[in-house]
């Protein structure tokens, strides 16, 4: 096995580690400030993992760059995303988690 | 090797399926709308997924902008004005069924002529599915060999506004005809003006160029790739919603009249060229060999503005109205 291969299934691996954390995190955590936390910070690695794992056995430079340019706008859009839902949680006055 | 690789495919296939059947079935049974949009929308995305393993990337392109994302957004502004009219009668509906919920329910004896008749559908449904040929090639072949007449080389492009341009047409007419029935049901809601926030402000800065660029790249790439009008303007009606969310008021912005035009842009289009056709000798939506390819690109582009403009003006969910400040 080349030895970029075994980059890419350790990669790859890494990613879908992190997608299961925040599948857990987004069904174990007490309410929806924490979630959104645990979805986009792991969900936004986790994505980048596997886009850096897959790119690595990308043919063309051009391929290269779309899972990197798909990578970023994920990335703001998850962002925007958490952004948006938490402000509206907050506006409608669901108060964030504190532990007792 | 291969066969870990089949029954990993195999897996793979069966999951998408339960997981369509479990979406479908949360969508139609949840007694929250809201949640049932969202599951929509999840339903939309997995069945592109699933156009995707049947090897139908154009329309797992359609499905995902317009199934997923467009009918989506067309749901939750519904939803929205529902809301707006019905707060005081919803917010002491209960989430499971209980007095109040029977009331909306249909009588026990009316449900079971619905639920009987939804099974005699369903069953000619499946008699027919199942009376089909196993192997059924239907038209590919014939598609093959006249591709090279069609002026375009993507199949699904030489089919949708070439050998069956038909269909096409009368899909725009009824999405003009949509149009027209949602302006003269009603004036479009007044936007409750709440400031977007400098986060979504600035993230639609970003993306709506990148959304334009998207378009004209599904545009162009329709005629040798999976792509096409239809893609093309529902990114295009993204951005606009996108804009319209981001509380960027079109309405002031943009007079009457070239909306209106460009509404009727793709039809308008569509069906001159028809008729040029029809001047010059040949029948109707036939194009001469040489200018197939061309003419076909004039309708697309056509197209693709009208469904951008059409889509959105529909999430807006009525007539502009006329603006009072000038």
């Amino acid at each position: 096995m080349m030895l970029s291969q075994m980059i890419t299934i350790v990669l790859l691996l890494a990613g879908a580690a992190f997608f299961l954390a925040g599948t857990l995190g987004l069904l174990r955590f007490p309410d929806v400030y924490t979630r959104l936390h645990a979805l986009t910070k792991a969900d936004n690695v986790g994505l980048g993992l596997v886009a850096a794992g897959l790119a690595i056995q990308a043919e063309t430079w051009a391929a290269m760059g779309k899972m990197a340019l798909i990578w970023l706008l994920v990335l703001l859009a998850s962002a925007t995303g958490a952004h948006l839902v938490a402000r509206g949680a907050l506006r409608r006055g669901i108060p964030p988690w504190t532990a007792r | 090797m291969d066969g870990a690789v089949n029954a990993a495919a195999w897996a793979f296939d069966a999951l998408l399926v339960l997981t369509l059947l479990w979406l479908a079935w949360r969508v139609l049974m949840g007694p929250d709308l809201f949640k049932s949009i969202v599951f929509f929308i999840a339903f939309g995305l997995v069945m592109a997924l699933a156009w995707v393993r049947l090897r139908a990337p154009d329309v797992a392109l359609a499905e995902a902008a317009i199934g997923a994302g467009l009918t989506g957004a067309l749901f939750l502004a519904a939803l929205s004005r529902l809301a707006a009219g019905e707060r005081i009668a919803n917010a002491k509906r209960p989430v499971e069924n209980s007095d109040t919920g029977k009331s909306t329910r249909p009588h026990r004896g009316v449900r079971m002529v619905f639920i009987a008749m939804s099974a005699l559908f369903f069953g000619g449904l499946a008699a027919a599915l199942l009376s089909l040929p196993a192997e059924a090639p239907g038209l590919t072949i014939q598609v093959a060999e006249n591709l090279s007449t069609s002026g375009v080389s993507n199949p699904v492009t030489a089919v949708l506004l070439n050998f069956r341009g038909y269909d096409t047409l009368l899909e725009m007419g009824v999405l003009f005809l949509a149009v027209v029935a949602a302006w003269s049901l009603t004036p479009a809601p007044k936007e409750p003006v709440s400031p977007p926030g400098i986060v979504l402000a600035s993230f639609v800065r970003v993306l709506s160029p990148m959304l334009l660029l998207a378009a004209g790249y599904l545009l162009w790439a329709g005629t040798h790739a999976p792509g096409g009008a239809f893609q093309a303007g529902s990114v295009l009606a993204a951005a606009a919603v996108l804009l319209l969310l981001s509380g960027k008021d079109m309405k002031a912005n943009w007079p009457e009249w070239p909306l209106r035009v460009v509404l009727g842009l793709g039809l308008g289009v569509f069906i001159a060229i028809g008729l040029v056709m029809m001047l010059i000798g040949h029948r109707f939506l036939e194009y001469p060999l040489d200018y197939a390819g061309d003419l076909i690109l004039l309708i697309e582009v056509a197209a693709t503005l009208s469904i951008g403009v059409t889509l959105a003006a529909l999430f807006l969910g009525g007539r502009p109205q006329r603006d009072e400040r000038k």
